[in-house]
């Protein structure tokens, strides 16, 4: 996917004035708004939209999980029938405790999975339960799976986008 | 802006967490209200005042539990991304995580404990412009880069509950 022509100037100056985070004042869109010479409704209007477009995937309070105790983060990846992997992939998705999942192709002979779901526990023990889940969920239609666990994270910045260029 | 490492890498919260926290962690990590006045809104469905719900909020990101509350895009509508994977030996790997996390267009880069061991997102503003980045990094590396796309999301990152 390609950024779209739904997604213009004003549009993009939002979200970059908002993706670090809306300010904690009683009326943030306001305040959004008069940084950008806005109408405070056009700043919502706008977040409205754009969520419905599936640009904004939500708008919300943003937890850190590792500070808050989940410091195991699994990548269940499992090799599922490409003819399945549609309906079982959205079976997977629909787990709570799963936070990301996503089909990706395969690149054989190293890499053979085509699943792939994110797990986060408190330690690996809850994780490796999850996985047990998600593996008792596929049954027979997994033909293999690994969990691989995060050990370093080297980088983490938040999109980066700047406000006046256009995509 | 999101949490760096340096920050990821602070302590883990010991004490429990109220019911009001947990609320405020859990109730509105979507649907935050698009509101004049969105902390008012919260405040009324649960029963206490617009200024405790943002005192709280402040606290929870001054503890470095919330990240920010706020608007998460979805990085692929704006240009293109992909989840990128290497097999690097153990002896090299520093080096190459290093050359990776040079790269602006790298906003995430992990170790994994795997023969595939460093993975790294990376985000450009085409297709071909990811491709040119995955392309240099194995040239400059000597190692092959997997470039594994998205190709259907069955669940995309709409929080999940804290307990």
């Amino acid at each position: 996917m390609t950024a779209n022509a739904h997604f213009d100037a004003i549009d993009r100056r939002i979200v970059a004035a908002t993706q670090g985070g809306l300010p904690l004042c009683r009326r943030p869109y306001a305040a959004v708004a008069e940084g950008l010479g806005l109408a405070p409704d056009e700043v919502m209007e706008r977040l409205r939209r754009l969520q419905s477009l599936g640009v904004v995937r939500r708008i919300g309070a943003v937890p850190n999980h590792y500070a808050l105790g989940y410091r195991a983060n699994g990548m269940s990846v499992w090799d599922v029938e490409d003819g399945r992997v549609g309906e079982l992939g959205r079976r997977v998705g629909a787990l709570d405790f799963v936070t990301h999942c996503y089909r990706r192709p395969r690149h054989r002979p190293d890499w053979p999975y085509n699943l792939f779901a994110m797990v986060h526990g408190r330690d690996r023990a809850e994780v490796a339960d999850k996985v047990g889940r998600i593996a008792e969920l596929l049954g027979a239609a997994s033909r293999g799976h690994d969990v691989l666990y995060s050990t370093k994270i080297l980088k983490k910045t938040g999109l980066r986008l700047r406000g006046e260029k256009e995509g | 802006m999101a949490a760096t490492a340096r920050q990821i890498g602070n302590g883990v919260e010991k004490r429990a967490l109220s019911p009001l926290e947990l609320a405020l962690l859990n109730d509105f990590q979507r649907d935050f209200p698009l509101d004049p006045q969105p902390f008012a809104r919260i405040a009324e469905a649960l029963g206490v005042g617009e200024d405790e719900v943002l005192a709280v909020y402040r606290d929870l990101m001054e503890r470095g539990l919330v990240k920010r509350v706020g608007p998460v895009v979805r990085p692929h509508r704006l240009g293109w991304s992909t989840l990128a994977a290497m097999s690097v030996p153990p002896e090299r790997l520093a080096e190459v995580a290093d050359l990776v996390t040079g790269y602006d267009e790298v906003n995430h880069n992990y170790e994994r404990e795997h023969a595939v061991n460093l993975w790294f997102v990376v985000t450009a503003a085409s297709r071909q412009d990811v491709m040119e980045v995955l392309a240099d990094i194995a040239c400059r590396s000597g190692f092959e880069v997997l470039d594994l796309p998205l190709e259907r999301p069955y669940r995309v990152d709409l929080g999940f509950p804290i307990s």
